[in-house]
């Protein structure tokens, strides 16, 4: 019968931290405020606070004591938090870029089950066809404000390794692109000029791939190719390098065809009468998509992917951290286990006492969860990668530690806190108070 | 040895502490486990059967094809046994998201890639098919292909003389790969290059190729044909760039990104906090048992042969442990890849990430107990006992 009681509340205490972990993370922050304001309110109005507050007191001045073992907690958590952090700024830093680079005003045509800019392509005709088609804004001359474009791919050096060969997008653009995308700006040297040899570059791609600094010259397909400027967009964009879409597509002998059409709307709402002008149209077999969901679909697979592992190294680690704290709690309390007995004998009961170890594992797992956190946002906030993306080429994006993540860190790191200190705070309750007494 | 059932016993003398130490231990070498696995399928390193081939693409980019007269003129270098061409497909099937790595390749591939196997009759089979296919044994088991099927691949990029984009193909053989093969191999799916000319909208592409492979008589001659092959096209409008099939798969790798920095600096993570958690552990461990142990070298243990049992403890530990992790490990990953369905293509955990880990058992446990094995070593016996 004893066993039995135990079991059943094993099983229930399982089910208390199970039922724990799914509302903690359906929690928004406020819900956190709220909670820390009540028992705040607690510890000061009722008597039972008090005793709490003591007691949580006297365990915390012993940390010092305990400074080997309580660090364990700390940097355990940090550890798992830092991780965290890093490779969820990573899919998040990923995510943003690309879907920074659309928005629901501009839309983009490929030929039909396309994918990618690199798959596709539209011969002049078709792109004529789709840059009259209705809902096109126009500009102040009655044209269409529209850019035919190619994505070709080049080799370029990585910077620091000359020997290696990273995929760089190349663009061309056509004059109205500079309409089309309002966030473009140029930072250093000029625009190119339509009909020559002249590059600009993005930010992304001058930081990371080698000799892209204004005024030098790169070979492409055969040809030299000066650069003349260096643009700002803080989205993939950055990532390329744009020229002139004839010269591209002469240099690349792709005659007068295009790969994609971008069009400025004139509202977002006009791009059902767009898609459904070019969807009657015989001629045409294409895929219209806004910017905006056009670079968000490219993001998805790989955000996803990067999201699961960070979150299945986190578990894994915080694994690893539960049973590091529960190990350090459980030496605390037996270090304590005379002192606590002797509050519970001059009349305490056992909710502070819980409750006071509980928060000492929590205190100490807050603090593990800002350093891990906070080092990784010193290091990984805005911190520049690259990686292969949809056309086949390098994108470049910036981690971001954003407030959202910071929070989520703090949050895991509260969690595990919580399971490490639970069971330990429940054997000091229920220790024996004349064996605990007794002991040496 | 013989004092090994003293040190099990000392192990395990808190079995609450040691469980959870091991626990966490264990945690670490699952993570290690996996992600060593996920590192490896990124690496295709030790593919010792393509010592002996090159791939010769485009100096300027990796979309630029290369003129089909080129694969003449590299035949005809000294040192080249045989040449053979491919061309990327970019299939799909079904759904965008079942991607199918499919290439249209020379006849001759099958001799160059001789990893790939399939019988005499099955080639036989292929030879007189023209929309024939064979299919790694990974990638037919992922969609429930068998041979005989008949499969509609659509192709990102390349439509029918028709404007379908659906390709009709045929399964006559799925292979099996030769052991010793790049990581990934038994994923492909491949079919005539003659088929791709003759029914692709693109004229050009009976022109072209898209990359070259070639395999040596012999590997060390791989500079000086990779050499003399890029020569033959220099200065014309097609540039040629040729490496060695390994070069050519790292750099690929590594655009995707440095994968083993990434899993290095997690592990890293993982590891120190693992040391500094252990070393808690056997601190406390020793702590305790500062009596027990001045016992033991009033009986006449000497001082080396206890800090040789304190290190010995704690370099269990990590084995028991570790060994535990990554026997975990090498049961999930596989169930993970399977569960991916094919996308994710992890390699089981195999010897080398065993023996670097047992290594890293062994330097932690060291690291983790030295300084409580001094402190046991250097214990002054009239002090310990009397409680000083």
């Amino acid at each position: 019968m004893k066993t039995f009681k135990k079991f059943l509340g094993g099983v229930l205490l399982l089910a208390i931290i199970a039922l724990f972990l799914v509302v903690w993370t359906m929690l928004p922050w406020q819900g956190v405020v709220v909670l820390a304001i009540l028992l705040a309110v607690w510890m000061v109005a009722t008597r039972r606070g008090r005793q709490t507050w003591q007691v949580t007191r006297v365990g915390l001045s012993t940390v010092t004591q305990r400074l080997g073992s309580s660090s364990v907690v700390v940097v355990g958590i940090a550890g798992v938090v830092g991780v965290l952090v890093a490779m969820l700024a990573m899919s998040e830093g990923f995510a943003q870029t690309l879907r920074a680079s659309g928005n629901d005003h501009t839309a983009i045509v490929l030929r039909g089950g396309s994918q990618a800019e690199l798959n596709s392509i539209l011969d002049r005709d078709s792109a004529n066809v789709v840059m009259q088609a209705p809902g096109v804004k126009k500009g102040p001359e009655g044209r269409p404000i529209a850019s035919g474009e190619l994505v070709v791919v080049a080799n370029l050096p990585r910077k620091g390794d000359p020997n290696s060969d990273s995929n760089v997008p190349i663009r061309g653009v056509s004059d109205d692109v500079w309409a089309l995308r309002e966030n473009v700006k140029i930072i250093e040297g000029r625009r190119f000029k339509p009909g020559l040899r002249e590059l600009i570059v993005g930010k992304g791609a001058k930081g990371q791939f080698e000799g892209l600094d204004v005024g030098k010259s790169i070979r492409l397909a055969g040809q030299t190719w000066t650069v003349v400027g260096e643009f700002e967009s803080h989205d993939a964009l950055e990532s390329e390098l744009w020229g002139d879409t004839q010269s591209v597509a002469s240099a690349y002998r792709r005659g007068s065809s295009v790969q994609s059409v971008t069009v400025l709307l004139e509202s977002p709402k006009a791009l059902d009468a767009f898609k459904a002008s070019l969807a009657a149209d015989p001629r045409l077999k294409v895929d219209v998509s806004t910017t905006e969901a056009y670079f968000s679909k490219q993001s998805e697979a790989l955000t996803k992917t990067l999201r699961i592992i960070g979150i299945t190294v986190g578990l894994i680690m915080a694994i690893g951290a539960v049973f590091g704290a529960l190990n350090t709690m459980f030496a605390a309390i037996q270090a304590r286990a005379r002192e606590i007995a002797t509050l519970r004998a001059i009349g305490f009961r056992g909710v502070p006492v819980v409750v006071s170890v509980l928060l000492e594992t929590m205190l100490l797992a807050l603090l593990g969860g800002a350093i891990g956190a906070g080092i990784a946002w010193l290091i990984f906030n805005n911190y520049s990668a690259s990686t292969l993306g949809a056309n086949f080429s390098q994108v470049v994006f910036q981690f971001r530690v954003g407030p959202a993540l910071l929070w989520t860190g703090l949050k895991w790191a509260l969690a595990i806190g919580f399971i490490g200190g639970l069971f330990p705070a429940l054997r000091a309750a229920r220790l024996p108070v004349t064996t605990a007494l007794r002991e040496l | 040895m013989k004092y090994f059932h003293l040190i099990w016993a000392a192990l395990f003398r808190r079995k609450a502490r040691t469980f959870f130490t091991l626990v966490s231990i264990l945690a670490a070498f699952l993570l290690f486990g996996m992600l060593d696995a996920t590192r490896s399928a990124f690496d295709s390193g030790d593919n010792v059967i393509g010592v002996d081939r090159l791939i010769t693409t485009s100096r300027y980019s990796i979309i630029q094809s290369l003129p089909v007269s080129l694969g003449n003129q590299i035949k005809a270098v000294p040192g080249v046994r045989d040449v053979g061409a491919s061309n990327w497909f970019g299939g799909i099937y079904q759904d965008p998201k079942n991607f199918v790595l499919s290439f249209a390749v020379s006849d001759n591939y099958f001799d160059i890639f001789h990893e790939i196997q399939i019988s005499p009759e099955e080639r036989k089979t292929y030879a007189s098919t023209r929309t024939g296919a064979i299919v790694g044994e990974a990638l037919a088991k992922r969609f429930g292909w068998k041979v005989g099927d008949k499969i509609p691949l659509q192709s990102t990029i390349f439509p029918q003389r028709n404007g379908d984009k659906t390709w009709p193909f045929d399964i006559v053989a799925i292979y099996k790969v030769a052991p010793g093969a790049a990581n990934g191999t038994d994923q492909q799916f491949f079919f005539h290059h003659k088929y791709f000319e003759d029914a692709n909208a693109f004229q050009s592409i009976g022109t072209t190729v898209g990359w070259y492979v070639i395999r040596l008589n012999s590997a060390n001659d791989a500079d000086r044909v990779a050499k003399a092959v890029d020569a033959l096209s220099a200065n014309s409008d097609h540039e040629t760039k040729t490496q060695t099939e390994q070069a050519f798969n790292a750099s690929f790798a590594k655009q995707i990104g440095d994968i083993g920095l990434i899993v290095s600096a997690i592990m890293g993570a993982v590891f120190f906090t693992l040391i500094l958690l252990t070393g808690n552990t056997m601190a406390q461990a020793v702590r305790e048992r500062t009596s027990e142990l001045a016992v033991l070298k009033t009986i006449g243990f000497s001082s080396h042969s206890v800090l040789y049992m304190v290190l010995a403890e704690s370099i269990l530990l990590l084995v028991i442990g570790g060994v535990l992790g990554l026997g975990l490990a090498g049961v999930i990953v596989p169930i993970v890849a399977k569960g991916s369905g094919g996308m994710l293509n992890l390699p089981p955990v195999g010897s080398q990430t065993w023996l670097l880990g047992f290594v890293l058992m062994v330097v932690i446990g060291a690291i983790v107990g030295a300084l409580p094995a001094l402190r046991a070593m250097r214990l002054n016996i009239v002090d310990a006992l009397a409680g000083r």
